[in-house]
């Protein structure tokens, strides 16, 4: 044991001696090993970034709800098919508040885009939300100033506001918004409330650019009657989504009177559907970023390979000294593995070097880190390529005959 | 008491194309404990072939080897090195030291094979560079060495591991005369000091240093004899013959 320590520590100080010896060959030699490196890191730090990005905006969605909608999230069916469904209306979520035992909270909401004024300042484009008072338990969103609208509110279609903090911010840069008039399209309303920041869904819409108003007031000033809209239920507990989701199924069919054969014609969606079409995506990401990086290292590996041979031919003399004085067979094979996974792991430091800056790049634009698994996987993965491809010309430098190797000029 | 090497009808055949080429035909040879032995021979002789096989660099077609009662005649590569670890000291014509290493890892290297730990080994290293007069050259890479201090690196490193035998193929080969003669006169010490010493060489000068002088012609021992007139180096005593 100690002697194979003694022979590791021997061909580390070897390979460094002749990476040191030939600098320009070793770094050009460790060109594809660096490349590989860099891109498994950047790959790894990237799908962290969507990883972590996607954790944080799908948290906004609420794994404990239910989206009762026409279009199911995730595709799979005829587009066509689904297009002539009815859509689902404000009838169906009463059903569903007054039926649903499972659910802690029903809301019906739907939207559209409207300009939204305060005195001289405007905000175009944003979305205008028609919902209930159920919202702030449906949507898990956090008032920052003032309250949401009650139920009388909600149910009496007072013109009240709660707006998000982006549409707060423009508006309001440096007064308190509450109690304050704005117009919503051409519609006069009173804020009552401003909530906390949410960021987006996947980085698409913004979910601070909207304002909330009743429902019943919605479909008064912004939208035909016939305008579709989507009910969110709430589950009592996380266990009990699979419950309330059969329970939601069952109430929606009865209430869309739909026979015992016909097929649902609604979606009933959640957080996990989103998961899976993301995983599924990650899975596909990590796939193509693999087969890059195995090229890359598998290109580098035979450039090591190629390098190792030439190595072991200029140095066979040099072999032979060691055969004469008493390596055996298993040193020599050793202590040219030894100088290749050194090679292999010089290109992953300088691979992760490159990487590590590059990684902070991505992190303007995508806020990751590169794990620090990644790291350790990519000086473990530069180890086994140098081991790997160093085989071939390291078990051939062993078997050299110690006279021809002595003779070798 | 037996004898340290004991050669019996030692063959080694090479397969040249379609010629079998035989370098040694039928050797026996019996060399003692703290013999001094040069072994001579004009070029095509067998005599490197015989040095190989003294040296368990090769080993023979047929025949028996036995080095310290051990048979090594029939033995695979990894005990052969093992063989020239503990019991074999080789200096090279030309040196052989690993140009990048600097002395004292250059006569640590058989240590580090032969598994001694590192305290050790610097120790027994240290002793064998100061033993051939190179206690100040420790930490010098060969290329800044002359060529008579570089043979002396070579007999340090054949020193160090306290082997049976020194093997000396040509040592003044690359050397001018005069330091010739300073390394012959080391060996002469060495040999004085206990060591077996056999000595590959072409000149009768050098032979002359040697007790004892093994003519090889054509793969076979031509003759084998005392030296009467010894010839000792000036580096020794005053005294030449």
């Amino acid at each position: 044991m100690r002697s194979f320590f003694n022979e590791v520590k021997e061909g580390l100080l070897i390979s460094f001696q002749a990476i040191r010896a030939n600098k320009m060959r070793s770094a050009l030699t460790t060109l594809g090993i660096v490349i590989g490196i860099v891109s498994v890191t950047l790959m790894g730090t990237a799908i962290e970034g969507l990883d972590r990005a996607f954790t944080k905006s799908i948290a906004a969605i609420g794994a404990d709800v239910l989206y009762v909608q026409k279009w199911p999230w995730g595709g799979g069916q005829e587009w066509w098919l689904i297009r002539n469904r009815k859509d689902i209306r404000i009838k169906h979520a009463k059903d569903l508040e007054k039926q649903a035992t499972l659910a802690k909270a029903v809301a019906p909401a739907t939207g559209t885009r409207r300009k939204v004024k305060y005195e001289r300042k405007v905000v175009e484009d944003v979305v205008v939300v028609g919902t209930t008072e159920g919202f702030t338990e449906t949507s898990g969103a956090n008032i920052a100033f003032g309250r949401f609208f009650t139920s009388m509110e909600s149910d009496g279609g007072r013109p009240v506001t709660v707006i998000g903090s982006e549409v707060a911010t423009n508006l309001f840069p440096n007064e308190n918004p509450i109690g304050k008039s704005i117009k919503v399209g051409n519609y006069g309303y009173r804020v009552v409330g401003v909530f906390d920041r949410q960021g987006s869904i996947l980085g698409m819409e913004s979910l601070d650019n909207r304002v909330y108003v009743p429902i019943s007031r919605f479909f008064k000033e912004f939208a035909h009657a016939r305008q579709g809209i989507q009910v969110m239920v709430k589950a009592a507990s996380l266990e009990d989504v699979e419950n309330a989701k059969e329970e939601v199924r069952g109430i929606m069919r009865k209430s869309r009177g739909l026979k015992p054969k016909e097929a649902d014609d609604f979606a009933i969606n959640q957080q996990e559907i989103l998961v899976q079409t993301f995983n599924s995506i990650g899975v596909v990401i990590a796939g193509v970023g693999l087969f890059i990086t195995g090229l890359a290292l598998f290109v580098g590996g035979i450039g090591i390979m190629n390098i190792m041979f030439v190595s072991v031919t200029e140095r066979t003399r040099e072999i032979g000294i060691r055969k004469a004085i008493g390596a055996p067979r298993r040193t020599i094979l050793l202590q040219f593995l030894v100088e290749s996974a050194a090679l292999c792991l010089l290109g992953g430091v300088i691979g992760l070097a490159i990487a590590f800056p590059l990684s902070l790049i991505i992190d303007q634009v995508l806020p990751t880190a590169m794990p620090l698994s990644v790291v350790g996987i990519a000086l473990l993965v530069s180890v086994f390529v140098g081991v790997v491809s160093g085989f071939l010309p390291a078990f051939r430098a062993s078997r050299l005959d110690p006279v021809d190797a002595l003779r070798y000029e | 008491m037996s004898p340290m090497i004991r050669l019996s009808n030692i063959k080694k055949m090479y397969q040249m194309g379609d010629e079998e080429v035989h370098a040694l035909s039928g050797v026996d040879i019996e060399i003692q404990k703290n013999e001094y032995v040069a072994i001579m021979g004009p070029s095509g002789s067998g005599k490197s072939t015989l040095m190989n096989v003294i040296g368990c660099l090769d080993t023979p077609t047929s025949g028996l080897y036995e080095l310290n009662g051990t048979n090594v005649s029939e033995m695979n590569d990894n005990q052969l090195a093992k063989i020239r670890n503990k019991e074999i000291g080789f200096v090279f014509q030309t040196f052989n030291l690993l140009a990048r290493s600097n002395v004292l890892h250059n006569v640590e290297l058989p240590l580090i094979y032969g598994g001694v730990g590192s305290a050790d080994r610097k120790r027994q290293a240290n002793g064998a560079i100061e033993r051939v007069g190179l206690g100040d050259r420790a930490h010098h890479k060969p290329n800044e060495l002359s060529g008579g201090q570089r043979q002396r690196v070579a007999i340090a490193r054949a020193l160090v591991t306290n082997p049976s035998i020194l093997l000396a193929d040509e040592p003044t080969g690359n050397l001018d005369s005069k330091t010739g003669e300073e390394i012959m006169g080391l060996f002469d010490i060495l040999h004085s000091e206990g060591n077996t010493i056999i000595l590959v060489t072409h000149e009768e000068d050098i032979a002359a240093h040697a007790h004892r002088i093994v003519r090889i012609r054509d793969g076979k021992v031509e003759h084998d004899e005392k030296v009467k007139n010894r010839k000792i180096a000036r580096a020794h005593t005053t005294t030449t013959a």
